[in-house]
């Protein structure tokens, strides 16, 4: 009792503590959820030090073994160690994903701000412009853009943030506009605090729970179309370890009988969206509960 | 009757502005290769002449407003450029291809309604029994499944396992003989044909990618259906036509559903801009020889004509289809106008 009443900081930050273990109690799935999340990341750090292969060795003695103990996922064509490129290509698909989802993050706010803030023209030409994004089938304007702009991994994660920008942008300029001529906005203008300080620091922190679950729900998204541009042939090129072009190079000998080459990383990639979706719908739960579906 | 076709009139023209910037998003995306188009045109062995003449050829000497012009009247008169690899104007590769693509995104579409619609009905009306959670877990899961695995896992269940499905390559079987051409969907024209053995055969080759996209759009349909369908059926009217004594089928459809249909429509348009990405996947994984698999091709290649041509033909098709369902809205819900602006 004391000590609660002498260090309020403890008694607070249980608060918060109590709080979260409360709600994930509540609902065991976000948990379930955040112990995957921890899985991933801790494979994307280290996967070199887990993998026992070399990912880009070859050993034709050893070409398409069935799953064994020396190797758990099998070898492929090429002999190379099913197991140690699925767990290697982690980093480099949640390193593109990441990459897309920020970069659509940074700017989608700064334009959804902008166009929610002052409104008028640049409201009216970014709303055309997003308009137009989204009349194009996502997917396939992903493809038109990396056609256009070459054939590499970076230009995978620009187009993945471009077609992803819309959404945020939307969103925050929603959460911006209905705010923009709030009580507390004005007070803080009264205060004078200038047009860019409210903005970034009354208005726009507004928007970040939302924005936190778009963000979670996107990346199960972005990784979902980054390894379905590399399934295509583009961005990654072989022989780099990364989930969409495993499954590529799998589904040939798929006819023939070898599924271990084309399910276990097409496995770890359904491992991966799945984690973000349940995490986003948790998050969901948690900072507005009545869109719950 | 005036208003509604007002209604349909306005809702037409607002598709313009959205088509412009669609032409003109697809202009600054050919005029966005890497490098020297003119060069990369000329070809391999091409020198300095002969790159000036293809610069000339493809009007790229001139300013950007003059080409953009340029480039809007050869797509007036349906000329978007000749593919390389096939040597075809990429305008009728893409219509003698579309068919195929349409024939199987509407399959799927019509099958995942098909499924979607009553599973998300039958989860709102009974919730926290066993087929609402067979729902969740299949949306769930529905939206993490790359459609390029689940084909994949389909194709070694059913045709590597069990041997039931044809291989899985192109639209019919050798062994059959294509059916005459009347409206490119081979399930219509060997049904007009009244050849039934070709329809049979042309049914089993398109079972296999048609479930593979149903079950990539069954996710976010059913999600949608049995969310519309638990606040329609826990507002007031509905507990009104209860109370007033009608039975448990007339307050269902006639009251519920009939209102839970709207967002699920919504819902439609957003998934068929999902359908038509995954159309390219799926395409590649059956070797179905649509559009989408056209554009896979002339990526691996290259042949960016034949690329832009297909990312503009995907669009307009969107544009159209999100038309369509907009139309479907007034049909369904007289209430709506599209007056705000």
């Amino acid at each position: 009792m004391s000590d609660l009443a002498t260090d309020p900081g403890i008694g607070k930050s249980n608060g918060a503590l109590d709080h979260l273990i409360y709600v994930l109690k509540e609902n065991p799935v976000t948990l379930i959820a955040f112990a995957m999340f921890g899985v991933l990341i801790f494979v994307a750090v280290f996967g070199p030090v887990i993998a026992p292969y070399d990912p880009l060795q070859s050993d034709a003695a050893a070409a398409l073994q069935p799953p064994s103990l020396a190797h758990w996922f099998g070898t492929d064509n090429l002999g190379r160690d099913v197991f140690s490129r699925t767990i290697i290509a982690a980093r480099l698909d949640l390193i593109i994903s990441v990459a897309a989802v920020a970069l659509s993050f940074v700017f989608g706010s700064f334009l959804g701000a902008v166009a929610g803030y002052w409104g008028g023209l640049i409201d009216g030409v970014l709303n055309r412009v997003f308009d137009t994004i989204m009349a194009f089938p996502l997917f396939v304007l992903a493809m038109g853009i990396v056609a256009a702009l070459g054939n590499t991994v970076e230009n995978i994660v620009y187009a993945t943030a471009v077609i992803n920008i819309p959404f945020y942008a939307r969103l925050v300029r929603a959460e911006v506009n209905i705010r923009r001529t709030s009580g507390f906005a004005q007070a803080a203008k009264l205060a004078g605090n200038s047009d860019l300080r409210v903005l970034a620091c009354h208005i726009y922190p507004n928007a970040l729970p939302p924005m936190m679950v778009q963000v979670s729900l996107n990346l199960g998204w972005a990784i979902l179309n980054a390894a379905g541009l590399s399934f295509i042939g583009l961005g990654v090129r072989p022989p780099t370890a990364e989930w969409g072009i495993m499954v590529a190079e799998g589904a040939n000998f798929i006819v023939s009988g070898e599924w271990w080459l084309a399910l276990f990383p097409g496995a770890m990639l359904m491992f991966a969206v799945f984690t973000f979706n349940l995490l986003g719908d948790g998050l969901r739960d948690i900072v507005d509960p009545r869109q719950r579906t | 009757m005036p208003g509604r076709l007002k209604t349909v009139l306005i809702r037409i023209a607002q598709a313009i502005p959205v088509v412009i910037g669609v032409v003109i998003i697809s202009f600054v995306l050919t005029r966005a290769l890497p490098g020297d188009p003119a060069v990369y045109f000329a070809g391999m062995a091409a020198d300095e002449d002969s790159i000036a003449q293809v610069r000339e050829n493809l009007g790229l000497d001139k300013s950007l407003p003059e080409q953009f012009l340029v480039y809007v009247s050869d797509l007036a008169s349906g000329n978007m450029g000749t593919s390389l690899s096939t040597g075809q104007p990429v305008a009728q590769d893409l219509a003698s291809r579309l068919p195929a693509s349409l024939e199987l995104t509407l399959t799927a579409l019509i099958l995942s309604c098909a499924i979607a619609i009553p599973l998300g009905v039958l989860a709102a009306t009974n919730p926290g029994s066993m087929i609402d959670h067979v729902c969740r877990v299949l949306v769930t899961a529905g939206v993490s499944l790359p459609t390029f695995f689940t084909g994949i896992v389909l194709i070694y269940v059913f045709y590597y396992l069990l041997g039931i499905a044809p291989s899985p390559l192109g639209r019919l079987d050798f062994t059959y003989i294509e059916p005459d051409h009347v409206t490119g969907f081979y399930l219509i024209d060997a049904a007009l044909a009244g050849d039934w053995e070709t329809w049979l055969g042309a049914l089993k080759q398109l079972a296999l990618p048609a479930i593979t996209l149903a079950l990539f759009t069954l996710a976010p349909l059913a999600r949608m259906t049995r969310a519309a369908m638990l606040s329609t059926l826990s507002s007031d009217f509905v507990r009104t036509a209860r109370a007033a004594g009608l039975t448990d089928e007339t307050v269902l459809f006639t009251y519920a559903f009939r209102n839970a249909l709207l967002p699920v429509i919504t819902t439609l348009g957003m998934v068929f801009s999902f359908t038509l990405g995954a159309n390219v996947l799926v395409e590649k994984v059956y070797a179905w020889p649509g559009i989408g698999s056209y554009a896979v091709e002339a990526l691996v290649v290259s042949d960016y004509a034949a690329v832009q041509g297909f990312v503009l033909a995907m669009a307009l098709l969107f544009v159209v289809l999100n038309l369509l369902i907009d139309l479907a809205y007034t049909a369904i819900d007289p209430r709506i106008g599209f007056n705000s602006q």
